[in-house]
């Protein structure tokens, strides 16, 4: 397949990207790494008529040292996580997260703020973020935002991203020393999206916890009482029993299958937190 | 052999491939690399539904000219594969569709355009007005008395059925003291070559000709098909098979897309080119397995098989493929069913079975993938019932080496080898005892550990009878070689079948070689041109090495008599005192090279013989003696890991211990077994292409269709043993698609193996993560209650 024609148009500043996104009334796109809008566009999935391409603008490859959390330009890709090229704020979380995400080819062009931006259910770095407490910068015709990520992601697919924005930034706390974190991800093979994924952080001497589960068909879910118990040093069953109960009480609709599936994901993540 | 001193070239020799130096440099030739002046790129139309009466095609006014229905190619006769069997139900393959659509992804319309782009515009553009028609999605679907028609001047959806009676069932009933029924089902999915297909046709002027290129394994039966359903001589058609990047039986049925392009070129006379894309491949090619087996066996209280009866139901897709017929798979799983077990009674069902989804054609290890996934896990689950070692009984069921050559109850007669011992070395190999003792150990991780095995017996370069006796429109006897030198002493050897990754322009080389003893690198094999080529059947059925390699051997043993006459005359020596080898003729110290032979024969006819007739070439064309097959046979057995919090398997070791008779280039052999093994584990494992209740096939992108990759596939371990077949020149077997057969039956053997701690087991392909957490916990419900 090959894309209809759309026209394209080369960002010279984020204000002039925001312009163009503004008047094309709901048709125009921002191209960041692509991996997954070219696709798109080639199946003829995205209907498009402009599409702003974002990769020129150096600013958004920044990344910004501060005192209490690192920001992280919109453009950083996933091997420049994977490679430590840019500052860690999450003791390790994102550089492991990042080796995780689809083939090193992806992971070459694939950037942070395009896969938050897609928010595709199954992808990694959203339940990563709300983990690490991260907050997004939006830049629109009307300045600039900031959004907790809970409050970006709406659903599977849906941000509070507007036509007319794009991500400039993501921001996210240094974390604790005493804090360890787990990771978890299941795909049916190597490289390819998470049928289930969870992120733990556990600081015991803290006193705080923070389990949250991803690839499942919406916005990646919280657990806060497994995170309890996970604080609390309840052994495998207990933890598998008090996230089959809190998935089960989730209102999401869980099968058979997912359930194990889930609960299985989830308390491995926190062993992994717990051997660190 | 013949009396060459062939040093480290010949037959048996592990040369490097001459092909690869093109195809490692980038210089390949494949079909979307042809440009011809003019070019139109080709879309098609494809329907979006799986069923339904088209009312009408809507082409925006200014698209016309750009867009085609099935009245503009009228001179396109609709494919028809009837099989002979009598009560085999007539349906038509239209090249673009009448009236009625049958697929999702059925062609109705061809958009051109001067590149891919706008072509797809103009197939968007064009409005489809449907009265969709209830989806006949499923097996079951089609069988209900209420089902709906695929096709209307049908009595019900079966294309035919058929079945073998070996032996008194009743008997053995009466006699087994242990009965164990199963069933089981193999998924269907795609043919993932490379590769997509692509044809590209276009009008020779001078010639008045058409020539069609296509991605094809069979350029000369494409030429004889399409010549006939264009109404027009093969005089006036050459069909050309450029580089091919895989084909595994995909590329080895006569496609509607190659008619429709053709005869639109035809009536344009412009250059069109169609290639196929990823989702095309996966919803519209014809796809594999989707088999469903319903078995019992009866045995004694050993696990001795005394008698099978089967039931073998495939899900052929809406059309018949030619020239296989819909029925193939059916017919080729029931009648291998007993595989390598001397099973004496055998009664076989073979039920082939019409619905609305792209048509099932060959695919790597036609049937017998399926049968042999029945069979085997058939074998382990009587093992189980009588309480005993599955290997054992194994063994215990199979054909003694002292049988051959032995006679199936289906009637296929194993020609040779010790299947046994071929199971003893895979056993001892993937080491059963250390594995059972790891079982007894436990893992810290959690996880299970299975073994499991599967033996088949492959029919490999059937010929004649074999094909004459399924019925089909052609039979695919033997193969042609021309071997021919160039007046400075170069062999070239123009060959009927079709290379597309199996090696062929280096084993055709080393046959030749063999007889003449010219170097393999400097062989020139040429194939895949109608008009080039001796008219061949091409590659596919595990055939080309038996039947093209003894073309070969007696083509070039015909020209070594012929070198050895101008030789000697040359060197004024007693013809049968000389000796051919190292490039020239000799006869004790004196020797007259290749070069001055060819030289005289071509271009100083007065430095022959008396008698000795100019040129130097010999064509040839080979059958095996015994036209019903040679039996390949092999023993895959390996060590998987289930975790059963997650479902996910890991193949921990994978053992394949096999016989193809004599190795030609046990490089390219133990590469085609590694290769196979690959695509059995995508086929045990990943590959899958559901159905919904719409008919949609809901996997049409590499997103949601899995392949086996690097971390999937594990360091295939191979053995051979060699016994050279006693009815084919050189004793070769076939052995391309051997890989794929056993994959399926030995992993889930060796999952059921580590899952019967927990009670559950397996039956159905691709054994996903989802599928083993289900089976685990169907188990624990059936524990509880």
């Amino acid at each position: 397949m090959k894309p209809a024609a759309f026209s394209y148009h080369r960002a010279a500043s984020i204000d002039d990207a925001v312009n163009v996104l503004a008047s094309a009334g709901g048709m125009a796109r921002a191209l960041a790494g692509g991996q997954s809008l070219m696709p798109m566009l080639n199946l003829r999935l995205a209907p498009l008529e402009i599409l702003v391409d974002l990769g020129y603008l150096a600013e958004l490859r920044q990344c910004a040292e501060q005192v209490n959390s690192v920001r992280y330009g919109t453009l950083v890709t996933h091997a420049a996580f994977e490679d430590r090229r840019v500052p860690d704020a999450s003791n390790g979380l994102m550089p492991h997260v990042a080796t995780r995400i689809a083939y090193r080819a992806v992971r070459n062009r694939g950037t942070i703020g395009g896969s938050i931006a897609l928010a595709d259910p199954a992808a990694d770095w959203l339940p990563t973020l709300i983990a690490l407490r991260a907050e997004i910068t939006l830049a629109g015709p009307r300045g600039r935002r900031t959004v907790a990520v809970p409050d970006f992601v709406v659903g599977a697919y849906t941000t509070a991203l507007q036509d007319d924005e794009l991500i400039e930034a993501i921001t996210v706390p240094r974390q604790s020393k005493s804090e360890k974190w787990g990771y978890y991800k299941v795909a049916p093979k190597a490289g390819e999206y998470a049928k289930s994924l969870a992120i733990v952080l556990l600081n015991v001497p803290g006193g705080s916890a923070c389990v949250i589960l991803g690839a499942v068909d919406g916005a990646p879910l919280r657990l806060p009482a497994t995170a309890l118990a996970a604080l609390d040093g309840a052994d495998e069953a207990a933890l598998a029993r008090a996230t089959r109960a809190e998935l089960m009480a989730s209102g999401r609709d869980f099968s058979g299958i997912k359930l194990t599936l889930h609960t299985t994901t989830v308390v491995r993540a926190i062993m992994d937190a717990r051997a660190k | 052999m013949a009396g060459i001193e062939t040093g480290s070239q010949g037959i048996g020799a592990a040369v490097r491939r001459n092909e690869d130096q093109r195809f490692l440099d980038g210089k390949g030739e494949y079909l979307a690399d042809l440009q011809f002046p003019g070019m139109l790129d080709v879309v098609f139309l494809r329907s979006p539904v799986a069923h339904a009466r088209i009312k009408s095609v809507e082409i925006p006014a200014v698209r016309r000219g750009s867009v085609f229905l099935a009245n503009d190619i009228a001179n396109a006769r609709p494919i028809v594969a009837d099989g002979a069997t009598p009560g085999f139900k007539h349906s038509e393959y239209p090249a673009l569709a009448r009236g009625k659509i049958r697929f999702v992804g059925e062609m109705i319309a061809i958009c051109i355009a001067p590149t891919r782009a706008e072509a797809e515009d103009i197939a968007q553009s064009c409005v489809l007005d449907l009265e969709e028609l209830p989806a006949v999605w499923d097996i079951d679907v089609a069988l209900a008395s209420d089902a709906p028609l695929v096709h209307d001047h049908w009595t019900d959806n079966i294309f035919v059925e058929t079945s073998i009676k070996a032996g008194d069932l009743d008997r053995v009933r009466s006699q087994a003291e242990v009965v164990v029924h199963k069933t089981s089902c193999m998924g269907r999915h795609a043919g993932v070559s490379l590769e997509g297909r692509g044809v590209l046709a276009r009008y020779d002027r001078r010639m008045d000709e058409l020539v069609v290129y296509s991605s094809t394994q069979f350029p000369h039966v494409i030429r004889s098909i399409l010549a006939q359903s264009l109404s027009i001589p093969e005089t006036k058609l050459r069909v050309v098979a450029p580089d091919v990047g895989g084909g595994f039986g995909i590329k080895n049925n006569f496609h509607p897309e190659e008619l429709a392009v053709a005869a639109l070129a035809i009536n344009l006379a412009r250059p069109l080119r169609w290639i196929e894309d990823r989702r095309e491949h996966l919803i519209a090619s014809p796809h594999a397995r989707e088999h469903r087996y319903d078995v019992t066996a009866y045995a004694d209280r050993a696990g001795r098989i005394l008698g099978l009866s089967s039931t073998v139901t495939v899900d052929a897709g809406a059309y018949s493929v030619w020239p296989w017929t819909a029925s193939m798979e059916a017919g080729m799983s029931a009648g291998i069913m007993t595989g390598p077990y001397d099973i004496p009674v055998y009664h076989g069902r073979a039920v082939t079975v019409c619905t609305n989804k792209s048509p099932l054609g060959p695919y790597r290890g036609v049937g017998r993938s399926g049968a042999c996934f029945a069979i085997e896990t058939m074998i382990d689950a009587v093992a189980r019932a009588v309480g005993r070692d599955p290997f054992d009984v194994r063994l215990e069921n199979m054909v003694p080496s002292s049988a051959m050559p032995y006679r199936s109850a289906t009637g296929k007669l194993y020609d040779s080898g010790d299947y046994p011992a071929c199971a003893r070395q895979a056993i001892a190999t993937i080491d059963v005892a250390a594995v059972r003792e790891r079982q007894a150990r436990g893992e810290t991780d959690g996880r299970l550990i299975g073994v499991g095995m599967a033996s088949y017996t492959e029919q490999s370069a059937h010929g004649t009878a074999e094909w004459v006796a399924r019925g089909l429109p052609v039979v695919f006897g033997y193969e042609p070689a021309l071997a021919r030198f160039t007046p400075d002493g170069k062999l070239v050897l123009y060959v009927g079948i079709q290379n597309h990754g199996q090696g062929l322009e280096t084993t055709l080389a080393q046959v030749a070689h063999q007889e003449l003893g010219v170097p393999v690198s400097e062989v020139v094999v040429r194939h895949g041109d109608s008009s080039m080529c001796p008219y061949g059947m091409g590659t596919f059925a595990s055939r080309s090495m038996t039947m093209a390699g003894g073309a070969v051997s007696v083509a070039c043993r015909e020209l070594a008599g012929k070198i050895k006459r101008i030789g000697a005359h040359l060197l004024q020596a007693p013809v049968d005192l000389v000796k051919l080898g190292g490039g020239a003729v000799s006869f004790g110290q004196k020797e007259v090279r290749l070069r001055e032979i060819a030289d005289a024969a071509f271009l100083h006819p007065e430095r022959l013989p008396v008698g000795e007739e100019p040129g130097l070439e010999s064509y040839a064309v080979y059958q095996p003696e015994l036209s019903t097959g040679a039996f390949s046979y092999a023993s895959h057995a390996c060590v998987v890991a289930v975790d059963p919090g997650i479902g996910a398997i890991e193949l921990l070791d994978y053992v394949v211990c096999h016989d193809c008779g004599t190795m030609v280039n046990p490089l390219i052999v133990e590469g085609q077994v590694v290769g196979g093994v690959a695509q059995g584990i995508g086929t045990a494992l990943y590959e899958e292409i559901c159905y919904d209740s719409n008919g949609q096939p809901l996997a049409s992108t590499f997103l949601d269709y899995m392949l086996p990759g690097a971390a999937e596939v594990p360091d295939v371990r191979v053995l051979h043993i060699e016994t050279p077949s006693p009815h084919t020149r050189l004793g070769i077997k076939g052995m391309g698609e051997g890989g794929a057969i056993a994959p399926p039956a030995a992993v889930v053997n060796a999952i059921n193996d580590a899952l019967c701690r927990l009670g559950a087991e397996i039956a159905q392909t691709p054994v996903k993560p989802e599928r083993v957490l289900a089976a685990i916990a169907q188990a624990q419900n059936a524990a509880r209650s």
